[in-house]
């Protein structure tokens, strides 16, 4: 088994939602706590783009660089996971993290006073008895150890977003890509801002505005 | 005091000053050296040791790959 990974297909994603009330349901994550999230660049522009966002597994995860108490840990599928009981609610992850990934039950709060950090767990918990209680509790479903995918990709309407093995999610989407002959940016700089459509309304509206 | 021994008492005086403003220059760096960091916390079982599979890993792999390749609508059907 390679590496677990997420892949949202911006070509593909409605902005819907789903995965993010999919994730909120499956897990219990209080209020205020987001493990994912979708983005939308130029909404309501004509091209406008979604990709929904959580926690990527980083293979070099700077989350673990910067934590003080070490509590970050790596499983043998790549999944980046933590031990809450060490979490002291520094915030360090947060800044460090590219994604927004890490999250506090009470918000941004003065240090110290955050509550332990809580993030996507790919939907494996994390360092209690497998299927228990305080596994739940603290880190929600684990659903890799009953054989499943993570919820949000497994409820996803459009299939955009994918979740599974690298190998797997890659040979998903290159057979997507060369059956709908477009869209290969996964997402990226020329899908989010480059596409033609986005550009001539910016251009309409710089015209108008004169 | 006779004035050869008070210019050898100046000149050692002078030259333990210069030792001591020296000294400084001699000071190892604080900077911590970065070491990689060890995870200390509790252990975690992984997802084959589960009562559904029962450490059986390549039974894992292959309800998960399986599930991973149903991800693909183009697949469905055959």
């Amino acid at each position: 088994m390679g590496r677990m990974k997420f892949l949202c297909d911006a070509e593909r994603c409605i902005e819907c939602n789903g995965c993010v009330t999919a994730c909120k349901n499956e897990h219990e994550v209080p209020w205020g706590v987001n493990r994912r999230r979708v983005v939308t660049m130029n909404d309501g522009v004509p091209g406008e783009r979604s990709i929904s966002v959580a926690c990527m597994h980083c293979s070099d995860a700077p989350c673990m660089a910067v934590c003080p108490t070490n509590c970050f840990y790596k499983t043998e599928e790549g999944v980046v996971l933590h031990d809450k009981d060490q979490c002291i609610g520094c915030g360090y992850c947060f800044y460090a993290c590219p994604f927004g990934a890490p999250q506090f039950p009470n918000g941004p709060a003065a240090f110290g006073a955050r509550g332990k950090m809580d993030k996507c767990t790919f939907c494996a918990g994390g360092p209690e008895e497998t299927g228990s209680q305080a596994e739940y509790e603290k880190y929600g479903s684990n659903r890799l150890a009953q054989g499943k995918l993570p919820l949000c990709a497994e409820m996803c309407s459009t299939k955009a977003l994918l979740a599974g093995d690298a190998n797997v999610v890659a040979d998903i989407f290159r057979e997507r890509v060369l059956r709908r002959g477009g869209g290969t940016d996964a997402w990226g700089w020329q899908t989010a801002y480059g596409g033609g459509e986005q550009k001539r309304e910016q251009k309409r509206e710089r015209e108008g505005q004169k | 005091m006779s004035m050869p021994t008070m210019k050898l008492l100046r000149t050692a005086a002078l030259g333990g000053v210069l030792a001591l403003g020296l000294s400084a220059c001699g000071e190892t760096s604080q900077v911590p050296v970065y070491k990689d960091g060890k995870y200390s916390g509790k252990a975690d079982t992984r997802p084959w040791e589960s009562a559904e599979f029962k450490g059986d890993k390549a039974a894992w792999e292959a309800a998960l790959k399986n599930r991973a390749r149903g991800q693909n609508e183009y697949n469905r059907g055959d």
